[in-house]
């Protein structure tokens, strides 16, 4: 078993949204480098499981980077300490043997923690039902690329709706703020025609939900864009502000 | 006109007045670092007590300087509001909370040196600002020959001033004003003074360096063009020049006077 690593883990463990929470430390042995990060959780959970104590209860679905469901703050990180992968993502060997890791919830007034490492991130969801759609047209299939869309616009619409909505942006910002989410939601449909019937109605009701969830404001540090699992980038919050304002001061009362 | 109150009392708006006092703060930086070059003029004050009589009694200037001031308490104020909010929404802290990794401390810490700024801004009108108004700084005439173009200065009694004045009598050019330039070279000879406008320069380019770029990332001017040149004169401008050039002025006096 060489390779293996014995690491000390302290997990936040917290029983509901009432009671207080508290770190508790476990031994995680003979761990192979080889395993994601959750793999080793659930290595920790047998044993727990064998002792008849309660397991470390987090969120996971899909394990390969493109759900968003995993989450997890290790060693004062989202998602730990490699860029552009998701905890899922993240093996062992970004560890070494004898290492303390830290793993916490996501921490915001917005997510408030279910139990243990498991945030409820349901105030994503009311900010995408607030705008995030596009009216559909009923009728025939339309052809292939009747729709014309620049490549480039495409390709940035497309690299902003790539956002997994796992909160990592929120968990990163020193202000728990959400804004490049919901800046990748609003410009993911404000780039490409589709999305142009709902597009300033969009940006006002998205932005007075995400206010209304009690997020932070931006102030532009950049912790969102450099832990985000997926890349997205901080040109989004500037189109949000963008649609915002030309929303607000030009465009709500444009029928007259 | 409901619309703009929920724009600027929504986060973003927040932001918005931020970032429009801040840019308006930026160009006052600018004219007050080159109003007070005059300082290094060696002439015993005579441009610079000229000049600071103009900016005080210059009717435009007076309702800039309103806005100014205005700007001043709006930026704190918003500040110390959003700062708040922000805190609100994280209420239970990380145990282990790696910033470095992912954000540079002074983005990170935009009130702190915020509040070094408005603490040296508070002295510094008092100082100068303050002062001068109040008539607490000496009088000084200037008598100009303006065919040799030599000039001798005279303190004034109290008693001897009544306002500002510039007349040419007999081909001599009289000015009377109020020291400010005295004041400042007063001022200067105390080495903590000194060392307090060195420091809050510091912060001052900290400050800036962030700010700038985050105030146009604010206003949603996010432009691969662009942000380069805003970056250059972000860091450049007003994170070394202005903050040097007035740190330049304390050191000036203490070392050269
Ligand atoms: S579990 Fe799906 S992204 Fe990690």
């Amino acid at each position: 078993m060489s390779g293996h690593m014995n690491l000390t883990l302290k997990v936040w463990r917290q029983k509901n949204k009432e009671t207080r929470g508290k770190f508790v430390t476990y031994k995680a042995d003979d761990i192979s480098p080889d395993m994601s990060f959750l793999e080793m959780l659930d290595v920790v959970n047998e044993g727990l499981t064998r002792k008849g104590e309660d397991p470390i209860y987090f969120d996971h679905d899909c394990r390969e980077g493109i759900c968003g469901m995993c989450s997890l703050h290790i060693n004062g990180r989202p998602h730990g300490p490699k860029e552009e992968t998701t905890t899922c993502q993240l093996h062992m060997r970004s560890f070494h043997d004898g290492q303390t890791i830290v793993i916490e919830p996501w921490r915001a007034a917005a997510f408030p923690v279910i139990k243990d490492l498991a945030v409820d991130r349901s105030a994503f969801d009311r900010i995408q039902q607030a705008g995030a759609y596009v009216n559909i047209n009923t009728g025939g299939v339309p052809d292939a690329n009747a729709i014309p869309i620049p490549k480039d616009v495409a390709d940035e619409a497309f690299e902003s709706a790539t956002c997994i909505g796992c909160g990592a942006c929120v968990a990163a910002c020193k202000n728990a703020s959400a804004m490049l989410f919901v800046s990748a939601k609003i410009s993911q449909y404000a780039l490409v025609p589709q999305g142009q019937t709902e597009r300033y109605s969009r940006a006002q009701a998205m932005v007075a939900q995400m206010d209304e969830e009690g997020f932070g404001s931006c102030t532009n540090t950049g912790a969102c864009e450099a832990e985000c699992p997926v890349g997205i980038k901080l040109t989004n919050i500037a189109r949000m502000n963008r649609e915002y304002f030309t929303a607000k001061f030009f465009k709500q009362e444009e029928a007259h | 006109m409901s619309s703009f109150k929920q724009a600027f009392t929504s986060s973003l708006g927040k932001k918005l007045i931020m970032s429009l006092t801040g840019l308006f703060l930026c160009t006052f930086l600018v004219v007050h670092l080159i109003g007070n070059l005059q300082l290094f003029h060696d002439d015993n004050g005579k441009a610079f007590n000229e000049y600071a009589y103009f900016m005080t009694h210059f009717p435009p200037i007076k309702v800039v300087s309103y806005l100014l001031y205005a700007s001043i308490i709006l930026h704190a104020i918003y500040a110390l509001v959003v700062t708040l909010h922000n805190k609100k929404a994280r209420p239970v802290k990380y145990a282990v909370y790696d910033g470095q990794a992912n954000s540079k401390w002074n983005s990170r810490n935009m009130g702190f040196l915020g509040t070094i700024l408005l603490f040296f801004i508070v002295s510094h009108m008092y100082s100068f600002w303050w002062k001068y108004h109040r008539d607490q700084v000496p009088y000084i005439e200037y008598r100009s020959d303006l065919n040799s173009g030599s000039t001798q200065t005279r303190e004034l009694a109290a008693a001897e001033f009544n306002d500002y004045q510039n007349f040419t009598d007999n081909g001599v050019e009289v000015v009377r004003a109020r020291d400010l330039y005295r004041q400042v070279e007063f001022a200067f000879q105390e080495w903590w003074l000194v060392a307090f406008y060195v420091i809050a320069m510091v912060a001052l380019s900290f400050h800036l360096i962030h700010g700038f770029r985050s105030a146009f990332q604010t206003l949603g001017w996010n432009h691969k063009k662009y942000v380069p040149l805003i970056r250059f004169i972000g860091i450049w401008g007003f994170g070394v020049l202005i903050p040097i050039g007035f740190a330049a002025m304390p050191l000036y006096f203490f070392f050269c006077k």
